[in-house]
This record gives structure tokens, C-alpha cells and sequence, in this order.
């Protein structure tokens, strides 16, 4: 047994709980590591899109002899080209029965939808090659009107989006809580209340905005493939690729390797990726495509993008007494993969942490000539959250309410756990109460108070507000019965598999496919614990569906929640197979051993123990096995949760505001979450920094502007403002901890935690600053004109110009990577 | 983004890069720091014929004390020139506007003189410069001359450097007196371009502002002064209410363009308010 390593006497520390460095990162951080765009592959031919410039026409020609000559080109395909073989891009929910599906072609045939569309693919021998010749191809279109606004899109005699369609209405969706028998009429609380108040609130469109570009390298071997893709979903993708292309699915492989974010805007099916597969088929030779920026903002999918219609009713004293929200969503030019799932998730949220008697929610899904949306850090949650967030305080001032005592008096108190909302769910556990008070002591609230009310008294040109949000999510999607409940095309399981090597280490098989989350350190984490091996000697094996061949991948802040639930159960099914081992080895009953530290011991016998690594060489020899037990400690183990989990925490931001000139600055970001049992403080930390980050940008920073023809023009990071780290402030951050009863780990979930409840924090502090000023709403983002006009004339602050900004010279409104057009070369609105 | 092909020059002095500049065909591109023109080219906007690099011109970098005033060579970088001990005495309003250039990263390669001749409204420098009154030394075939900051931007990206030349150093005279500078930008994320800023250059003299001296940063499609405020305020006393009151002018004679980031009449305000805050910054109340 002189393999395995000698092993300290005393039980290792405890490593749940413990703020582990991430073991990935020194290799994820420098890029020396398996990026797609990386690979090189011999023979391997690049790929480039043309796309088109018009957000709405009819092809009436292509000319692709030009680029076919071009040097080093090997083939140009056209939509015609692969009519037969490409089929529509998956759209895996269908939230109502007579949803309308328009279809989806990955190169467009007959008709462009919107702009960025593909309409033909270069395939050359360099890079280099591909990209000059897409300049080469001449494609004519017969502009139609391009639809782009949703209340426009559902008026009457709207111009279609698709013409063959009868309307831009997709789906029309409704959760009544009344006919659901969760709540009360809300036809009736609304007549019986003593105060409504209605507000249109406006989501704006946001671009996930990953850090690493999408890539895709299929390399075909006989009528086997090989996927490699920068995707949050490997074991998805492969399925929908074998449905779409017709590729058996056991002729298929696909890999994520590493991958550099996603924010939800890696859980696709991507006309690329089904592109790439069906030219590798064509020509049988490795083939890769990388986005460039300026395509990935066009191209991969946005988000958000709501119209929410929200009334509030109350009595008096500030009891509520129904909410009722009418949505309208846009779904882009197309359905991708759950596109129309992320408001009908929503749907459950709304009506927060508050009792209301009432509920009724609807949302029509709308079509309009833009980037399709779909998922988007949050999903759902974040619009909802908002929705409630916002209109808790609109009802707060118009009852002369301190907001957080309406709040206060409508949430569920700690005492009422678990509780079944008017939407049906059954939150696990919290303390609203005990996270507010902390977050009140972390951001100093009395002074600030006291500083607010100063500055109002002398008119100080600088104001300050203060803004709340109290919110709650469900996160660990998903029990696969409710899925079904709401026709999701799949289930909510994750799967996990332990691997005891011969020399003591452990391979740990992840079917939750990370993009950076680190789940390498806490899978690490959670199986150095339950098998007593140190944190060094675990590795974690994922997203390959060689290797790691079942799994659901990584969003909804799932992977923790079910994925490592799974990895938990595997390793408990792992000590039990071991400790027959032990037994058979030790000459005891099973019933008499001890398990602590990686170790087996008799109980009352000193010195008769055997560690795991021990059974683990033992197994791997199987000189000496229990009788009738084949030689393996392996195990695995699915899970699927009975319910969601319920994070929750109470969020306030403190704003200032120059009333001179409209900027907007956050003074102070105080933040008490509830994600349950917490493995690694400083991932749980880094999730919820990177989490206020996207949720402070949606507020102050991002929005996808598209101007009257339907070009996208805030195409570059010029004009599509991410935040950095100097435009954010210090956060100052908390935790309770209330473990979700629904998992042996206890943990809730905080991927979006800091996303969903930031955003409604951050414009109820604006609002706070200068309301007294007469100003009711100020539109996401935040901007300083935006701020300005709502304060000096009046209204939520307007549109802005669509043109894209006059500096450096080049990018305004340049939307087509290098296809310039007359629609697309504005200059600018001079 | 992968630019276009183009042909490649890397020359080592003045002389070699205004001939390869002849000798570049029809459109010839000059390459000083490349953080404005490389985006440009990759994305396809720009597809110069030749690109002249002067990476290795050694006699354009540095900044040298020319008596009456500091001399600036075109390729010094952005850091250089803020952390230069002769712009930090002479001219501490150029250090002041640099560091607000982009981030670290651009600032180690763009040059001064690449965003002069680049012209862009909405760069700082341009502005700076106006204020400053600094003088342009542009080299061609034939010999050199200089042109006056108020003669040397022409247009939107647009400079008096004509075709087959090279600007070659930027003269900043030295001031003589009791002077203020402030650079006041106005942006929206730190990295990024200025919306409207104002660069306010002041003379005071026994409680005066003896002279003043306002450049505006994106309020047309060149820099340009705001002559206006400056006859307002030359002369008059140093308080907040003269400054403010003369302030009220400083949107006339612009014509800003309407972007994202503001529409036109938006812009005029922030440079009311802009100047108002940077004279009085630089009048040192």
C-alpha cells in the first residue's frame, strides 16, 4: 500500500465554509489554457458571416462569384445553399399551446429580420481570407418596414415583423392567481381598494456583454463530430444539434472548454454553432468561427427589453391588497432557445416578499425587427424584482409612507416560513427583518438621513438619496415537475459521478457546466469534506459529454444548488460503498465503524483503521473484496430538487445627484444577502460584487439603442457603456444565513442575487434625491441627460439621440462589421 | 476585425517618413500611437493603401525647453507628457487633461501629436491646446512651417496638415504671471470620451482676471474658444458671480451634435456650467 501518500494524524479543517482562492484561475486569468479560439486543428478552415445591413427584407438577390474567387476561398454558402439541412434554431418553450413560431433559419433564405442576420458563410483557408471576401459579397434587398416598437407592434394595423405571420404577438400568458386558487380576485381587491397606483415602467435592452467572444470549432472524423464551443451548455447544445441537423446524437460530441462568462448569453443554440456543424458535414474538414466584438453585441442574443404596465392596490394605512402587471416582451425577430420562458418566469416574482391577497399577472411575448433576447443574468427575476421594487415606493409616496415601513408591514414575517406566495411558490426560509436592520447598521442609514435632509435645506446643488430594495429570487432551476407544469422542454436535474483513483485521488464528474463561476474549487471544497481527502487531490471534470455525458449545465443559479447536491449525494453513495470495503478489510461490522477524516475506524479498537485511499488502491487490485461486491467505489448520483430556493436580502444604495448637470453618482452600496449555507465566502463575495456590477449598469450604464431604421447603434463598447471598476463605488457587503431546507448543503443560490436586487435600489436612490424636485420617474439607464431634463423639464428624461457617439472618428453608427450602408453610415444626427 | 491589407512602412527619421508618405500611393495613413486608427481599420472604417509607422522616428519623442516656450514632439506618448517635469511647470493644464485620457493602457502608447492630428471634438487635447495657444510644426518636402492652434483645426477630423505632410512637434509658449488652469471633463464611465469639457486657462492681477483663456472640449466639429466668456471676463473682478454670470455665454457660437450621450441643446448647458466651474477653478476661488 505504498502508493498512497502518508496522511496526517488529525482531521482535516473543515473546508466548507473556508474562502478558497479558486484553484482555476491562475490558468484562466493569464489565458494559458483551452479557450476555443485557441485550437488549431490541421487542415482547419475559418469561417466568416456576412450579415445583413437592413433590420426587414426580402432577398431579391445574392451574388457570391466575387467572393468565391477571392484567394484562399474554399466555398460561400447561402441560406439556398443549406435550405434543406439547416432547420430552425430551437425554441425549447413553448409557454402557451398556440404560441406562434415564426421559425428560424441560421442563414437567412427568403427574408431578413433584423439586422446582424446571417445571409451567407465565407469558408477560407485563414482567417484573413474569409473576412476580405465577406466585403465581396453583393446581396440586394427589398427594404420592408422595420417593426421596433412593441407598443407600436401591438397597435392596430401595425406593420409585421414577419409578413407571413398575422400579428407580432407571439404568446399571450396569464397567471391568475384567483383562477389558480393562490389568491383572491383581483378584479375585485382592485374595485374594493381605497388607493391604486399605476405605473408603466420600462425595461430597456441589454446585451450580455461576456468577456469572451463566442467561438466554434467542429471537426468531423468519419460521420462522428467533435463541437468545440464557448457555451454554457454543452449537453443542451448537443441534443438540439441533433435534432436541428439531423446528426445522430450519438455521433455527436460536444465540449465547452473553458469558457469565459456568459451571463446567460452563452445558453443558446447559435446559428453559428449550427452553421459550423453543417459545413464541417459539407466539406469533412475542421472548421472554426470566432465573433468578433462588434458581432457579438449585433448578434448573440440581448436581453431585458420590457414594457411593464404595473397597478398597486392598497388601503389606507398601507396593507396591500393586489398586484396586477401586464407585460409586454420583446422577443426580438425571432424565438431562440427560451426566449419566451424569461417573462413567464417573471411571472412567479412579481409580488416579492409581500402578502398580497391578489395577483394577476399577463405578458404577450412581441416580435419586433431586433437581436432575438433570451436569457440574461437574472432572467425574469430582475424585471420582476424592479416591477415591485419600484412601485413599493410610488405607493409609499403616495401614502406618505417611509418606504421600508410599507415594506415592513406587507413581508412575510420570519415566523411564517415556509410560505406559500399568491404565485403559487412556497418560499423555504429567511428573515427579512434581521437582514434589513444589518444593512441599515452597514450603510450608516440615520446619518445619512441626516445628511439628506441638510443638504435639501440649503438647496445644496448635490442631492442625496437613498434607495431600497428588499428583494427575494428563485434560484436552483429547476424541480423537472414544475418545469413540465410549464412545458419547458426539459428537465431540472444535474448529474454528478465520483472517480476513486488507485492512487487516492479523485476525479469528480460535473454534469453543471461552469463559465467561470469556480466551481472547481467548491465541487473540490464540498468532496474534500464529505470523503476526508485533501482539497489538492480532488479534480473536476466537465463540460465534455464524452466525459461528462449527463448533465443540464450552468444558469439559473442552479449549479450549486442541484449540481453540487448531486456531487454531495455521489460522494455519500461513494463512503458507503467504501466502508464495505472497510469492513471486509478491518474484519469488523459495517455497523461499527467510525468515518471521520478519510478515515475508517473500529469503534473501541484503536489502531484498526483504513483510510479511503487505502479502499481506493484496494478496489483498483481487488485482490482481497467483499464477497459478491464488484471492485468499485465509484458512484454517481442525479438529483433533482423538489422545489426552488428562495435567496433573499435587503439592498440600499445612497445616491447623489448634481442638479446642475444631471450626474449621477453612487455615494454608498450597503448589501445583506441570504444565500443560505455559504461554501466559499470569496466566490459567494466575488458573485455578488460581479452581480451589483451588471445590476448598478442596468440601472446607470447599458442600453442597446437602435435608431429609426433598426440599426443597432450602440455596436461597440464606445457606445455600449460596461462599467469598470472605477465607475462603481466600494461595496459594502453582509450575510444572514438561513439554510434551504430543500439540500443536504444548505445553500440557496447567489449567481443573480446582486443583479436582481441592485437595479430597483438604484433608481428608487435617484428618485429619492429629487423627488422633492417634482421629478416622478427618471428611464434605465440613468444617464446625466436623462437626469437633467427629467429635474429641469419635467418627464422620465425622453428618448435619447440614436446616433452613436461623435468621438474617435469612426464607430456611430457602423452596425455591420464592415458592411457599411447609407442606413448604417449616419454620421451622426447633425 | 481584421483591417483590410495594406502596404507598410516603418521609416526612422523625419526625411524617411515624409518620403514614404510620397512615395505611399493614394491613400497613405500615418501611424503615431494607432489607439484611434487601428480600431478604425479593423473595423473596416479606414483602408489606407500604406500605412507609415513612426514608431522608431527617435527625434519626434521627447519634450525640450525652446526659451519662451516648451516643445513637445509629436509621437511623445500620453504618459511621457504627463509625468514630463517641463509640462508639469509650464503647462500643467496638458497633464491635467492627459490624465484623463482613456486608461493606463491607451495612455502608454497614444501620442500627443496622434490625438492633435486626429482632430477628434470629443478628445481633450485639441482643446487644451487651444487654450493654450500652442503652435503646430508640420514638416512636409519642402520644408516646415507652423500654424497657430486657431488655424490648425480645420473640421471634424480635420487638421491644417495637408497631404504628403507630417506634423512634427507642438510649441507651447511659456506664460509669463500669475496664472490658474483647469481641465473640467464631463463623461460617463471613466475610460471613456468627453461629452462637453472645458479647458479654462486665467490670469489674475490685483483681484482681477486680467485675461481668460477657455477652450470647449465636443461643442462643434472642431475645439473651439469660447470668445464670448473670455471678453466677459477679461478685466473683470475674480468672484463666483462675474464668473457664473459670464459663463452663461460660453454655448454661443458652438453648434454641438446630438448623440447618446446628449442631444444638442444639453450640451450647451454642460458647457455653461463647465465653464463656470473650471474658471472658477482656475481663477483659484
Amino acid at each position: 500500500m505504498t502508493a498512497v501518500e502518508d496522511r496526517p494524524a488529525e482531521a482535516p479543517e473543515r473546508e466548507v465554509g473556508k474562502a478558497r482562492r479558486r484553484k482555476e484561475d491562475a490558468r484562466l486569468i493569464t489565458g494559458r489554457t483551452t479557450w476555443t479560439d485557441n485550437m488549431v486543428l490541421p487542415g482547419m478552415l475559418h469561417l466568416a458571416v456576412v450579415r445583413s445591413p437592413v433590420a426587414h427584407g426580402k432577398i431579391s438577390s445574392i451574388d457570391v462569384s466575387a467572393a468565391q474567387e477571392a484567394p484562399g476561398v474554399i466555398a460561400v454558402l447561402t441560406g439556398r445553399d443549406v435550405a434543406d439541412e439547416q432547420g430552425s434554431i430551437p425554441c425549447a418553450w413553448p409557454v402557451t399551446p398556440d404560441m406562434v413560431n415564426p421559425g428560424h433559419p441560421s442563414i437567412a433564405v427568403d427574408e431578413v429580420n433584423h439586422v446582424g442576420e446571417a445571409v451567407a458563410v465565407i469558408v477560407a483557408r485563414s482567417k484573413t481570407a474569409a473576412q476580405d471576401a465577406v466585403e465581396l459579397v453583393d446581396v440586394d434587398y427589398d427594404l420592408l418596414p422595420a417593426v421596433l416598437d412593441m407598443e407600436q407592434a401591438v397597435a392596430e394595423g401595425a406593420q409585421l415583423t414577419h409578413d407571413h405571420l398575422e400579428s407580432n404577438r407571439s404568446f399571450h400568458f396569464v397567471f391568475d392567481g384567483g383562477e389558480a386558487g393562490t389568491g383572491v380576485d383581483t378584479d375585485q381587491a382592485f374595485a374594493d381598494a381605497e388607493v391604486v397606483v399605476s405605473r408603466r415602467f420600462v425595461q430597456q435592452r441589454l446585451i450580455p456583454a461576456f468577456m469572451e467572444p463566442r467561438s466554434v470549432v467542429v471537426q468531423p472524423q468519419g460521420d462522428n463530430y467533435t463541437m468545440w464551443s464557448s457555451t454554457q451548455v454543452p449537453h443542451i447544445l448537443r441534443i438540439m444539434l441533433a435534432m436541428v441537423t439531423g446528426v445522430p446524437e450519438h455521433k455527436l460530441r460536444v465540449v465547452a472548454p473553458d469558457v469565459g462568462g456568459g451571463f446567460g448569453g452563452k445558453l443558446q443554440v447559435t446559428p453559428e454553432e449550427v452553421i459550423s456543424l453543417l459545413v464541417a458535414r459539407r466539406l469533412g474538414k475542421p472548421v472554426k468561427w470566432t465573433e468578433t466584438r462588434s458581432e457579438s453585441l449585433m448578434t448573440a442574443h440581448h436581453g431585458r427589453d420590457q414594457i411593464q404596465y404595473i397597478d398597486i392596490a392598497a388601503d389606507r394605512e398601507g396593507n396591500v391588497k393586489g398586484l396586477r402587471c401586464r407585460i409586454l416582451a420583446d422577443m426580438g425577430a425571432y424565438l431562440r432557445l427560451v426566449s419566451p420562458g424569461v417573462p413567464v418566469l417573471g411571472a412567479f416574482m412579481f409580488n416579492g416578499i409581500y402578502k398580497f391577497p391578489a395577483y394577476r399577472f399577463e405578458c404577450d411575448g412581441i416580435f419586433t425587427n431586433k437581436t432575438p433576447t433570451d436569457a440574461y443574468r437574472g432572467a425574469g427575476r430582475p424585471e420582476a424584482t424592479f416591477a415591485v421594487e419600484r412601485i413599493m415606493d410610488e405607493l409609499a409616496v403616495e401614502l406618505d409612507m417611509d418606504p421600508l415601513e410599507l415594506r415592513r408591514k406587507n413581508w412575510i414575517r420570519a415566523e411564517e416560513f415556509p410560505f406559500t406566495t399568491v404565485a403559487g411558490m412556497t418560499y423555504d426560509s429567511g428573515d427579512y427583518e434581521t437582514a434589513t436592520q444589518q444593512a441599515l447598521e452597514l450603510i450608516g442609514y440615520d446619518e445619512l438621513r441626516e445628511e439628506q435632509r441638510r443638504r435639501r435645506e440649503s438647496n445644496d446643488p448635490v442631492q442625496l438619496g437613498i434607495g431600497v430594495s428588499t428583494f427575494t429570487e428563485m434560484c436552483g432551476l429547476a424541480p423537472s415537475r414544475v418545469l413540465g407544469s410549464l412545458s419547458y422542454g426539459a428537465g431540472g436535474w444535474e448529474h454528478a459521478a465520483i472517480r476513486m483513483l488507485p492512487t487516492g485521488k479523485v476525479e469528480v464528474v460535473t454534469g453543471s457546466t461552469p463559465h467561470g463561476q469556480g466551481h472547481e474549487t467548491a465541487w473540490s471544497q464540498l468532496v474534500a469534506d464529505r470523503l476526508g481527502v485533501p482539497f489538492e487531490d480532488v479534480e473536476v471534470l466537465h463540460g465534455d459529454t464524452s466525459s461528462s455525458p449527463r448533465g443540464l449545465d450552468t444558469y439559473g443559479s442552479r449549479s450549486l444548488v442541484v449540481g453540487g447536491v448531486a456531487v454531495v449525494n455521489a460522494a455519500e453513495k461513494v463512503v458507503a460503498k467504501a466502508r464495505r470495503v472497510a469492513a471486509h478489510l478491518l474484519e469488523a461490522s459495517e455497523d461499527d465503524l467510525d468515518f471521520s477524516g478519510g478515515t475508517f475506524s473500529v469503534r473501541g479498537t484503536p489502531g484498526s483503521e483504513v483510510s479511503i485511499q487505502e479502499i481506493a488502491l484496494a478496489t483498483f487490485a481487488a485482490h482481497n473484496f467483499p464477497e459478491g461486491m464488484e471492485p468499485s467505489i465509484d458512484a454517481d448520483a442525479t438529483f433533482d430538487p423538489e422545489n426552488f430556493s428562495f435567496p433573499h436580502g435587503t439592498h440600499l444604495c445612497a445616491m447623489e445627484i448634481d442638479t446642475e448637470t444631471g450626474m449621477a453618482k453612487i455615494r454608498k452600496y450597503a448589501c445583506v444577502d441570504d444565500v443560505g449555507t455559504i461554501v466559499n465566502p470569496l466566490i459567494v463575495e466575488g458573485q455578488i460584487h460581479g452581480g451589483l456590477a451588471q445590476g448598478i449598469a442596468q440601472a446607470m450604464f447599458e442600453e442597446a439603442v437602435y435608431d429609426a431604421d433598426g440599426n443597432l447603434t450602440t455596436g461597440t463598447f464606445v457606445d455600449y457603456l460596461v462599467p469598470s471598476a472605477a465607475d462603481l463605488p466600494h461595496f459594502d457587503t453582509g450575510n444572514t444565513v438561513h439554510e434551504a431546507p430543500g439540500n443536504p448543503i444548505g445553500a440557496k443560490g447567489v449567481g443573480e442575487a446582486g443583479t436582481i436586487a441592485s437595479t430597483p435600489a438604484v433608481v428608487n436612490a435617484a428618485l429619492d434625491a429629487v423627488r422633492h424636485l417634482g421629478v416622478r420617474d427618471i428611464r434605465m439607464p440613468l444617464t446625466p441627460e436623462r437626469v437633467w431634463r427629467a429635474i429641469h423639464q419635467g418627464g422620465d428624461g425622453g428618448d435619447r439621440a440614436t446616433a452613436g457617439t461623435n468621438a474617435w472618428g469612426g464607430a456611430q453608427t457602423e452596425t455591420t462589421a464592415g458592411v457599411s450602408t447609407p442606413q448604417s453610415a449616419l454620421g451622426g444626427d447633425q | 476585425m481584421i483591417p483590410a491589407a495594406f502596404e507598410y512602412a516603418r521609416p526612422t527619421t523625419v526625411d524617411e517618413a515624409l518620403q514614404a508618405i510620397a512615395d505611399g500611393g493614394d491613400d497613405v495613413k500615418v501611424l503615431a500611437g494607432g489607439q484611434s486608427l487601428i480600431p478604425v481599420m479593423r473595423l473596416r472604417l479606414a483602408a489606407p493603401e500604406t500605412v507609415v509607422d513612426l514608431a522608431r522616428v527617435a527625434e519626434l519623442r521627447g519634450v525640450r525647453d525652446d526659451g519662451d516656450a516648451i516643445v513637445i514632439g509629436a509621437m511623445t506618448t500620453h504618459h511621457d507628457v504627463m509625468i514630463d517635469p517641463l509640462v508639469q511647470q509650464y503647462a500643467p493644464l496638458i497633464a491635467e487633461a492627459t490624465e484623463t485620457v482613456a486608461d493606463r493602457q491607451v495612455r502608454a502608447r497614444g501620442t500627443f501629436g496622434g490625438a492633435l492630428v486626429h482632430a477628434d471634438p470629443a478628445g481633450d487635447l485639441p482643446a487644451v491646446a487651444l487654450a493654450l495657444d500652442a503652435e503646430f510644426v508640420i514638416a512636409g518636402l519642402q520644408g516646415r512651417r507652423t500654424v497657430p492652434a486657431a488655424e490648425f483645426f480645420v473640421d471634424y477630423l480635420t487638421t491644417a496638415v495637408e497631404e504628403g505632410e507630417l506634423l512634427v512637434e507642438i510649441r507651447i509658449p511659456k506664460l509669463a504671471g500669475e496664472w490658474g488652469m483647469r481641465y473640467e471633463k464631463f463623461n460617463r464611465v471613466a475610460q471613456a470620451w468627453s461629452i462637453v469639457a472645458v479647458a479654462a486657462v486665467v490670469r489674475r492681477e490685483n483681484g482681477r482676471i486680467a485675461e481668460a483663456r477657455i477652450g470647449l472640449t465636443n461643442m462643434g466639429s472642431t475645439p473651439l474658444r469660447a470668445t464670448a466668456v473670455e471678453a466677459a471676463l477679461a478685466g473683470a473682478p475674480a468672484s463666483p458671480e462675474t464668473i457664473a454670470a459670464a459663463a452663461r455665454s460660453a454655448a454661443e457660437g458652438t453648434s454641438p451634435s446630438s448623440d447618446l450621450n446628449a442631444q444638442a441643446d444639453y450640451r450647451e448647458h454642460l458647457a455653461q456650467v463647465l465653464t463656470r466651474r473650471a474658471v472658477t477653478a482656475a481663477a483659484g476661488l
